[in-house]
């Protein structure tokens, strides 16, 4: 079976697979989760907050987003944001987004709502005493979220939160469906252009195994060199 | 400089955890409140700094009304001091930016000059040599200590102790009670929730008997642990005295 593996159909397209591909993957895994987690992080203030609107709003928008499905909001999306654009900017015609554009605001917004999740169980993990120690020191709402509460609550859900963006990188090959050349949309070109479906599919799989096995591995190293001594 | 008149505050529609308390605590003046657990003393002590609301009555510290909107609570609350049952320190930075971060971050003051004075409180409490451990690595009794020494950091005209000696373990209570008289001698206004009856005997000026949300008793010290008027303060203080 592997007699006739051909391995030049990867060497030789390594800077496609790499530079085009898996530069995609990695810009949108890294923008999604700066934007995802400030984002989440916004939702879950609101929905501990005082606001009562807000805090409906919230819970609404993380339970409603979290019964999608992904690749249904990514489709979704991509035909949506170029209206959405066409209305905001007061145009006459739908302007197109692109592929990685609309798969950043997709993601964002869909991972937002599973980081807040997250980062919720992390400041209710936080014992109330501690916020009062911050206000009676005299600091203010957004000091004593960003100096203690924060802090703290993003070191206690370290884990989690780095699973589900390995989560995430795994989940940007779902973009396939808008034909974005990803990591695996540039093996798949590859792959249909030459007849090397085999080769190239196993070469996918094997990189994403080894990236989040060894994201999984570094996740356990830094969970210890962060964590609290209590 | 700390004036509570007729505090009332419930939790909920049905339960009254204050009831009409009015009391004040004088420029240098150290004031001991106690009573059986339940009894509204912590409640009281928390309402002072408005970390918790009244419904209720009104209290002032240095002439500005704690319980009004106007008021910047935080800025009021910078200079007045509190230290917690459970220390709240903060774990997850060391012992000196513990007593760094509000000194930066409401002060104002610049990085040196906020070490300098941490380090000379550090001192002052007897661990300067600690100052680049994190919480978690000190004892109980080090850990409240570092907690006076974060509130003092802030130059406060009054300091707030809620149950500051309940958490520790007996051999650990006096390291902390020793920083509190000695503050108590230099002439800090005090206000302390405590079952300590020897340091009430040895500082305090006047002692405040609380239950069921009620200031029953507020007598001069001498007063108080000679002849406590009410029934339920003399129960209280030949049980708590017993032993």
């Amino acid at each position: 079976m592997f007699a006739n593996f051909d391995t030049h159909v990867i060497t030789n397209n390594l800077s496609y697979l790499f530079l085009d591909g898996m530069r995609f993957t990695l810009i949108l895994t890294a923008l999604s989760t700066v934007t995802g987690v400030f984002l989440g992080t916004l939702l879950t203030l609101m929905r501990l907050g005082r606001w009562k609107v807000l805090a409906a709003f919230s819970a609404g928008y993380v339970n409603f987003v979290r019964s999608l499905p992904l690749v249904l909001v990514i489709f979704w999306f991509f035909f949506l944001v170029p209206w959405i654009a066409m209305w905001m900017t007061g145009g006459s015609r739908p302007i197109p987004v692109g592929a990685f554009m609309s798969a950043f605001i997709t993601f964002t917004l869909f991972e937002a709502a599973y980081f807040a999740e997250i980062v919720r169980a992390g400041i209710q993990s936080i014992p109330k005493g501690q916020p009062s120690a911050g206000y009676a020191l005299g600091l203010r709402y957004w000091q004593v979220m960003g100096y203690i509460v924060l802090p703290q609550a993003f070191r206690n859900v370290l884990p989690v939160l780095l699973t589900q963006i390995i989560a995430l990188f795994q989940d940007t090959t779902l973009v396939y469906v808008l034909s974005a050349t990803d990591f695996l949309g540039a093996a798949d070109k590859i792959a249909k252009r030459d007849f090397r479906q085999f080769e190239l599919y196993i070469f996918v799989a094997v990189v994403y195994f080894l990236i989040s096995f060894a994201a999984s591995y570094a996740v356990k190293r830094l969970q210890k060199r962060v964590a609290i001594i209590h | 400089m700390i004036t509570i008149s007729h505090v009332n505050k419930w939790y909920g529609p049905t339960f009254q955890a204050l009831k009409d308390c009015t009391t004040h605590v004088g420029k240098g003046e150290v004031v001991v409140v106690c009573g059986p657990s339940g009894s509204g003393k912590s409640t009281l002590i928390k309402c002072v700094n408005a970390l918790e609301p009244i419904q209720g009555g009104e209290i002032i510290i240095n002439g500005t009304k704690v319980n009004d909107p106007k008021t910047d609570l935080p800025k009021l609350r910078s200079h007045v001091g509190m230290v917690f049952q459970h220390f709240e320190l903060f774990p997850h930075l060391k012992i000196i930016d513990n007593l760094c971060l509000a000194q930066e971050k409401v002060l104002g003051r610049k990085r040196s000059e906020a070490m300098e004075r941490a380090r000379v409180l550090l001192e002052r409490v007897g661990l300067k040599s600690q100052a680049q451990k994190f919480p978690g690595q000190l004892s109980g009794g080090q850990q409240q200590r570092v907690a006076i020494a974060r509130a003092l950091a802030m130059d406060p005209i009054a300091m707030l102790f809620d149950e500051p000696t309940s958490a520790l373990d007996p051999e650990m209570i006096n390291e902390v009670l020793d920083v509190m008289v000695q503050l108590a001698h230099e002439g800090m206004t005090m206000m302390v929730v405590t079952h300590e009856m020897g340091f009430a005997r040895k500082v305090a000026d006047r002692v405040i008997f609380m239950d069921q949300g009620e200031i029953v008793e507020d007598a001069n010290k001498d007063d108080f642990f000679g002849k406590p008027r009410s029934d339920r303060a003399q129960q209280f203080l030949s049980k708590i005295l017993s032993h």
